[in-house]
C-alpha cells in the first residue's frame, strides 16, 4: 500500500487501516465485479437463445404399415422405424460411436456403420465396437387414426415401444 | 561517406526529410552504424547485434523454425485474398471455394498455396519442436520458451481445424461431426462446450460462422501475440541454443 509517513498521521491500532487502504480495497473490488460481470455477459452473449434449426419431429406414416419385422430407413431424418415384438419403436441411425450414419446389413437382419465397423442389432444394441452405447431410441406418438409423429429430441428409454 | 560514393539522386534521396525520419543512422560502414541497423529498427530489434557463426549453419537448425514462420506469413496472406471471395454460410461457402477453384483468376493459385502452407505450418511445427527435443534446446534458461511453443503448437492445430470447415463440402462436415462429438464425450464440460462451439445442437450455419470468426480472427491474433514472445525470448535466451552470451561489462540487466 502506498504508505506516506507524515508525522501527523495518528497510530493505527492492529485492525484498523487507513482511508486509502480501505478506499484502495473497495476500488479493486469493484475491478474485480466489474470484470466478473464482463465475462458472465460474455458467455451469455455466446450461447444462442433461440435456434433455427430444422424441427425434430416429423410424420411417419401409419402403424399399420408397421407389422412386426419391418424396419424403415428414413434417411432424411437418420431414423429407423421398426415394427418390433412389443410395437413400434423409432431409433436414431447416428452411430453412437462418432456420428457416422449406420446402415440396414441385408440378409444379416442386423445394422452396422460404415466408419469403424460397428455394428448392432435391430433393438439398437451392440453387438461389435467400437461404438460405446447402443442407438437411442426415440419418442413415437400416435393420434386416434394411427398415425406416427417421431420426436429426434426425445430420447425414451429402451425397450418403450409404442403398443397399439 | 569518403569511400562511399553517392549518385546525385541516391544522395538527394539520403538527405531527403522523409528518408532521414525512417533511416536515423549513418551509412552502415562502421561497427557501430552496422548495430544501430539493427536496433534502431522496429522489426529488427528483437535480433541480436552479433550472432554466432555456427548457429546460423543448416545442420544447427535445420531452419526448422524459421520455415514454419514464413508458412504462417504465406498463410496470413493468402488468407487475406481467399476472404475477399469466400462468404461463410450455407448456401455460399462450397459455391464461393468452386468460383475460387474454376472461375477467379489465380484463385486456385492462392487457395492451394494456403492449403500447402497450412499442412506445411503444421508439419513444420511438429518437426521443430522435435529438433528442440534432440538438440536439448528446451533445457533452461530456455524452459519458458518451451512453454510458449506448446501453446502455439496448439494454437496451429486449432487453426488447422477451423479451416477444416470452411469449404463446407463432405469431408469438411464429417471431419467437424466427427471432432465436436469426441469433444462431447469429455466429462461435465462436454454437452456444453459442443453447444458453443456449434452455436447449436447441429452442425449448420452457426457453426460456419463461428468457426470463420475463430479462424478468422481469434487463432490468428492469439497466433501472433504468443509468437512475438516466443521469438522475442530466443533473442534474450542468447540465440537458438548453447549457453546464454556472457553479459558484456557496460551491460545493463534487461
Amino acid at each position: 500500500m502506498l504508505d506516506e509517513t507524515a508525522d501527523s498521521l495518528p497510530e493505527l491500532t492492529p485492525g484498523e487501516e487507513t482511508r486509502r487502504q480501505f478506499l484502495t480495497k473497495v476500488g479493486l473490488g469493484a475491478c474485480v465485479m466489474t470484470g466478473l460481470g464482463a465475462a458472465l455477459t460474455v458467455a451469455d452473449y455466446l450461447e444462442p437463445k433461440v435456434l433455427f434449426e430444422p424441427p425434430t419431429s416429423f410424420r411417419a406414416g401409419n402403424v399399420a404399415d408397421f407389422p412386426e419385422g419391418t424396419v424403415r430407413f428414413n434417411q432424411e431424418q437418420k431414423v429407423y422405424i421398426v415394427g418390433g415384438a412389443a410395437g413400434v419403436f423409432a431409433m436414431s441411425a447416428v452411430c453412437t460411436h462418432l456420428g457416422c450414419i449406420t446402415r440396414p446389413v441385408s440378409g444379416e437382419g442386423g445394422i452396422a456403420c460404415p466408419c469403424h465397423g460397428s455394428k448392432f442389432d435391430l433393438e439398437g444394441n451392440v453387438t461389435h465396437g467400437p461404438a460405446p452405447h447402443p442407438l437411442p431410441w426415440l419418442e413415437v406418438k400416435a393420434d386416434a387414426a394411427g398415425n406416427l409423429t417421431v420426436d429426434t429430441s426425445v430420447v425414451i428409454p429402451h425397450g418403450k415401444a409404442l403398443k397399439v | 561517406m569518403s569511400s562511399f560514393q553517392l549518385s546525385a539522386l541516391g544522395a538527394l534521396i539520403r538527405n531527403s526529410a522523409v528518408y532521414r525520419s525512417i533511416i536515423r543512422h549513418g551509412v552502415a560502414n562502421t561497427n557501430r552504424n552496422r548495430s544501430l541497423v539493427v536496433f534502431e529498427n522496429l522489426f529488427l530489434h528483437v535480433h541480436p547485434v552479433k550472432v554466432r557463426e555456427k548457429t546460423l549453419k543448416f545442420s544447427h537448425t535445420y531452419w526448422l523454425g524459421g520455415i514454419t514462420l514464413v508458412a504462417s506469413f504465406v498463410l496470413i496472406v493468402t488468407g487475406i485474398f481467399l476472404m475477399f471471395y469466400y462468404h461463410p454460410s450455407v448456401p455460399q461457402a462450397y459455391r464461393d471455394m468452386k468460383e475460387l477453384m474454376f472461375v477467379v483468376d489465380n484463385g486456385v493459385f492462392y487457395r492451394n498455396m494456403h492449403r500447402w502452407a497450412a499442412h506445411l505450418m503444421v508439419f513444420g511445427a511438429l518437426l521443430h519442436m522435435l529438433r528442440v527435443f534432440y538438440h536439448r534446446a528446451y533445457k533452461p534458461p530456455r524452459q519458458f520458451n518451451w512453454v510458449v511453443g506448446v501453446i502455439l503448437l496448439l494454437v496451429t492445430l486449432l487453426l488447422s481445424y477451423t479451416g477444416y470447415l470452411l469449404p463446407w463440402d463432405q469431408l469438411a462436415f464429417w471431419g467437424v461431426s466427427v471432432g465436436t462429438n469426441m469433444a462431447k464425450e469429455a466429462p461435465l464440460v462436454g454437452k456444453p462446450l459442443r453447444f458453443l462451439m456449434l452455436g447449436g445442437n447441429i452442425v449448420s450455419e452457426n457453426a460456419l460462422l463461428r468457426f470463420y470468426v475463430l479462424h478468422c480472427v481469434v487463432l490468428p491474433t492469439v497466433l501472433l501475440l504468443f509468437l512475438s514472445v516466443h521469438i522475442w525470448r530466443i533473442r534474450k535466451d542468447g540465440g537458438v541454443q548453447g549457453p546464454p552470451e556472457k553479459d558484456a561489462s557496460d551491460e545493463v540487466e534487461p
